[in-house]
């Protein structure tokens, strides 16, 4: 596992591409087939399954580091990272054989899972110490589950193409899915392309840019395809050789969970592939996110499941018709296509996006305000004559969401931050006013800038009260504009409302705590949401 | 209150009433015991000041040659009052000393900032006994143990020389008094070319006037050439890293010397190539080995985690109390 080890420690530390990418090519061209496999699936964000239980690991260390939980719970807040808390706690070790990744990650960590815990607590310490801190701290990693390292996946599949040769679409499109890793399929992954051995695999997803200027900028309105935004799961429908298989981005098979859509997906006529996405719908119009949820998170949907929560993939594009790539073709032509299957088919689950007719800009910002009326997110623009590009290219498809909803709230407890922000109070939760109380409603990390985040920090150092494990809780002084996308009721929250993707705007020095947003003014949100078309 | 009546802990500091004096005020008192030169324990506006002379050296730049500042050489005792006063080396930079303050049959050290590791830039920290201590907390976490300043080092030198064999400057961060005047003096003769940060300029030539040997540095002009920066090694105080004359060298390797880049995160939200950990206060090791040299039986904690450790000593059987004063870190002490 060193080279892995080491591999990390450069990606880790190195923040120009050149230096990464040259970290990752001496990797790739040492290791054997079968650990270069692990690692590439690693790198590319699949994470194994934790094999010793977290609290397992924290009372292993601080045993061995011969100091109280209270004590490692407060070297934990201040690094912000298990694995690494723990690497730092041990002296530093060695002497541990050499065992490859793909031993580790095959039979050994495996083997681990689901012992009793003295006994995982012996290898767990033996292996600690037989590690120098590097190789612990990514030994924690894949251990505890979390690995993640600061390197994206395509820069990690450009290096494998560049390596092999082969067309990084192609290696892209071999990695989505059900990918294992092993020498023979790391053998299979470079090999040059071949059409046969790529069936029932996805295409990269083509991404949306957010608008980022004025419509008008954009030229005329006719060359372009105006769209609902939904929010939904996007997910390819790939029909070849007499089988349907959905993939959603970048990740697992989700042809389990949605067994309606793949059966009404091989009643498309010949060979295709299809994007679009999945919503749970009822009527005309879709449900909540929170019950599409619901859904995914099933393999094997029960008959009262799928009758409770009914689902439709709305389609949105062809990518490929009887074996050929269409990818280049332009949009429109490809969208006349889809038409033409879908129509075919002719099963109410399978659907075309409606493309929303408008005579010029002035109307297309109109039809944004309606979209949350609609259960939409917003509206995607995406010109007629632009290819099925990969990754998120600027300038031929836009989404444009709604304006979020805005509410001015208290902040009133805090944490440390993780990773990047570790040591800093970043994890905030935000309040309005029931009468005289403050209750929560919303916990928010991102939307400040460094220097923002310093000042909040100082404040709640300055302002903290309670303690309650690691949240403190800070004198409610300071006021922020809180964005989200949706609100609804919820019992699960003391404020009666659960909302999604809160965020923060802005911080509010100009208003003090007792001017904040009230419960009310949530629960009109919710009230107004639901009157609208 | 574990702190003996003639010690008290006040809004403006440590204050011993017998002698008349503070340690280390934070706000301007009429007398004032310096332990050393950081901006944190030596301010501006106090009546008088009591330091070691290398320390005295660093305050009248620091504050002005006219500071009304009397020098007390090493080991020396001054009479207060009935207190018996006198410095020793704390390790921590030049001229840093802990405080021994002896009054009423009893004997308390105010360690001030202290290190246990080496630096050829001061005096190595000297156990002083007592009855009672005030220790500093900055780093009194058991994550916090230091490596060996010689690895350290050399890890340095290997992030200079790869740096320089592509031709690019390898941007150092570190605190502009002590630090970088530690790392200065660690560096081999003939490493290659080294400029200073104007910060730092002034706290060098008082340590080269005091006698002690660096590496020769010049400063670094905002019209140098950048063909003159390849390969050489720029040391820079960590506040200056978003100013536009370090903007400028951005394809410059940086790299931060500090106690903190322990923490991987901490390094990296500062997109730092390499983090060196190099830090002029004790670790959790050494801030047990103070406690044992000391011989004191009641510590009371200033800085940092000091209710951590305060816990830790408690539980050990040792009287420990953490002081409740918010204190606002400086520079030397931050977290990056």
């Amino acid at each position: 596992m060193k080279p892995f080890a080491r591999l990390f420690a450069e990606l880790d530390r190195r923040r120009r591409a050149r230096d990464q990418d040259a970290a990752l090519s001496a990797y790739f061209r040492a290791a054997p087939p079968e650990d270069a496999a692990w690692a590439a699936s690693l790198l590319i964000g699949r994470k194994p399954r934790q094999a010793v239980p977290t609290a397992r690991l924290r009372r292993f260390a601080a045993t061995a580091a011969n100091i109280p939980d209270w004590l490692f719970a407060a070297c934990y807040e201040q690094v912000g990272d298990l694995a690494e808390t723990i690497t730092l706690l041990l002296p530093e070790g060695g002497g541990l054989e050499e065992i490859p990744l793909h031993v580790w990650l095959e039979q050994r960590l495996p083997a681990l899972h689901g012992l009793e815990e003295e006994r995982q607590r012996r290898i767990v310490l033996e292996t600690w110490h037989g590690l120098d801190r590097t190789a612990r701290l990514v030994w924690n990693k894949l251990v505890t589950g979390g690995f993640r390292v600061g390197v994206s996946r395509r820069k990690v599949i450009r290096s494998l193409s560049r390596l092999s040769g082969v067309d990084e679409g192609v290696i892209d499109r071999r990695l989505l899915g059900a990918w294992s890793p092993s020498a023979e399929a790391w053998r299979a992954l470079l090999q040059p392309a071949d059409a046969a051995s790529d069936a029932g695999r996805p295409y990269p997803f083509c991404l949306a840019h957010p608008l980022d200027l004025p419509l008008g900028a954009l030229g005329e309105p006719e060359k372009w395809l105006i769209e609902w935004k939904w929010d939904g799961v996007r997910a390819q429908i790939v029909r070849r050789g007499g089988e349907a298989l959905l993939w959603s981005r970048g990740k697992e098979g989700i042809s389990a969970a949605f067994p309606e859509i793949r059966a009404a997906a091989e009643l498309l006529p010949a060979d295709c592939v299809l994007d679009g996405e999945i919503l749970a719908w009822d009527g005309d119009r879709p449900l909540d996110f929170g019950l599409l949820q619901r859904r995914l998170g099933r393999r094997d949907p029960g008959k009262r499941l799928l009758s409770r929560i009914p689902v439709v993939w709305m389609g949105y594009d062809l990518l490929e018709e009887e074996g050929c790539d269409r990818r280049s073709l332009p949009l429109a032509a490809r969208r006349e296509a889809l038409a033409r299957r879908l129509a075919a088919a002719a099963d109410p689950r399978l659907r075309l996006s409606p493309a929303l007719r408008v005579t010029g800009w002035e109307e297309v910002a109109r039809r944004r305000h309606e979209a949350r009326g609609r259960g939409a997110e917003g509206l995607m623009l995406k010109r007629r004559d632009s290819p099925y590009a990969v990754g998120r290219p600027r300038g031929i498809w836009y989404k444009w969401k709604a304006e979020p909803y805005r509410v001015d709230a208290v902040l009133t407890y805090a944490r440390r931050g993780h990773g990047l922000r570790a040591g800093l109070y970043t994890d905030y939760t935000f309040s309005v006013w029931d009468a005289d109380r403050l209750v929560p409603f919303a916990r928010a990390y991102s939307g400040l800038d460094a220097a923002e985040i310093r000042a909040v920090d100082r404040f709640i150092r300055a302002n903290a009260r309670e303690r309650f494990g690691p949240v403190r809780a800070v004198k409610p002084e300071l006021v922020f504009e809180i964005v989200f996308e949706d609100i609804r009721r919820s019992e699960r929250h003391k404020s009666g409302v659960a909302v999604r993707f809160p965020r923060i705007a802005r911080l509010r020095r100009d208003k003090p705590a007792e001017e904040a947003d009230t419960v009310e003014t949530l629960r009109a949100l919710i009230a107004q949401k639901e009157t609208t078309p | 209150m574990i702190l003996p009546p003639w010690l008290q802990a006040t809004a403006s500091g440590l204050f011993c009433a017998p002698a008349g004096c503070h340690i280390d005020p934070r706000r301007p008192v009429a007398r004032a015991v310096v332990s050393h030169a950081h901006a944190d324990h030596a301010r501006p506006g106090c009546g008088r000041y009591l330091a070691t002379p290398e320390t005295a050296r660093l305050l009248r730049l620091r504050l002005g040659e006219a500071i009304p500042v009397q020098e007390l050489a090493w080991g020396r005792t001054l009479v207060l009052n009935g207190v018996r006063l006198s410095f020793h080396p704390s390790g921590h930079i030049r001229g840093a000393a802990q405080v021994r303050l002896e009054h009423a049959g009893e004997v308390w050290v105010v360690t001030g900032d202290v290190k246990t590791a080496s630096d050829p830039t001061c005096l190595p920290y000297e156990p002083v006994r007592g009855h009672g201590l005030v220790l500093e907390s900055t780093f009194a976490l058991p994550i916090f143990r230091w490596p060996d300043p010689a690895a350290v080092f050399a890890d340095l030198l290997a992030w200079w020389r790869k740096n320089a064999e592509e031709d690019r400057p390898s941007l150092l961060f570190a605190y502009a008094l002590g630090k970088s005047q530690r790392i200065l003096a660690s560096l081999p003769p003939d490493a290659g070319p080294v400029f200073l940060h104007g910060a730092l300029e002034a706290p060098t030539a008082v340590y080269r006037e005091d006698g002690v040997r660096l590496s020769a540095a010049r400063r670094l002009a905002a019209t140098e050439a950048p063909e003159n920066l390849r390969g050489a090694l720029i040391l820079a105080p960590p506040a200056a890293s978003e100013s536009p004359a370090m903007r400028r060298l951005a394809a410059a390797g940086r790299a931060f010397a500090s106690g903190w880049m322990q923490i991987r995160g901490f390094r990296r939200r500062r997109a730092l190539e390499a983090g060196f950990v190099l830090s002029d206060h004790a670790d959790w090791p050494g801030l047990f080995a103070v406690i044992r040299q000391s011989g004191a039986e009641r510590v009371f904690l200033v800085h940092g985690f000091a209710e951590e450790l305060a816990r830790t000593l408690r539980a050990a059987g040792l009287a420990a109390e953490a002081s409740a004063a918010e204190h606002e870190r400086e520079e030397d002490e931050a977290p990056p």
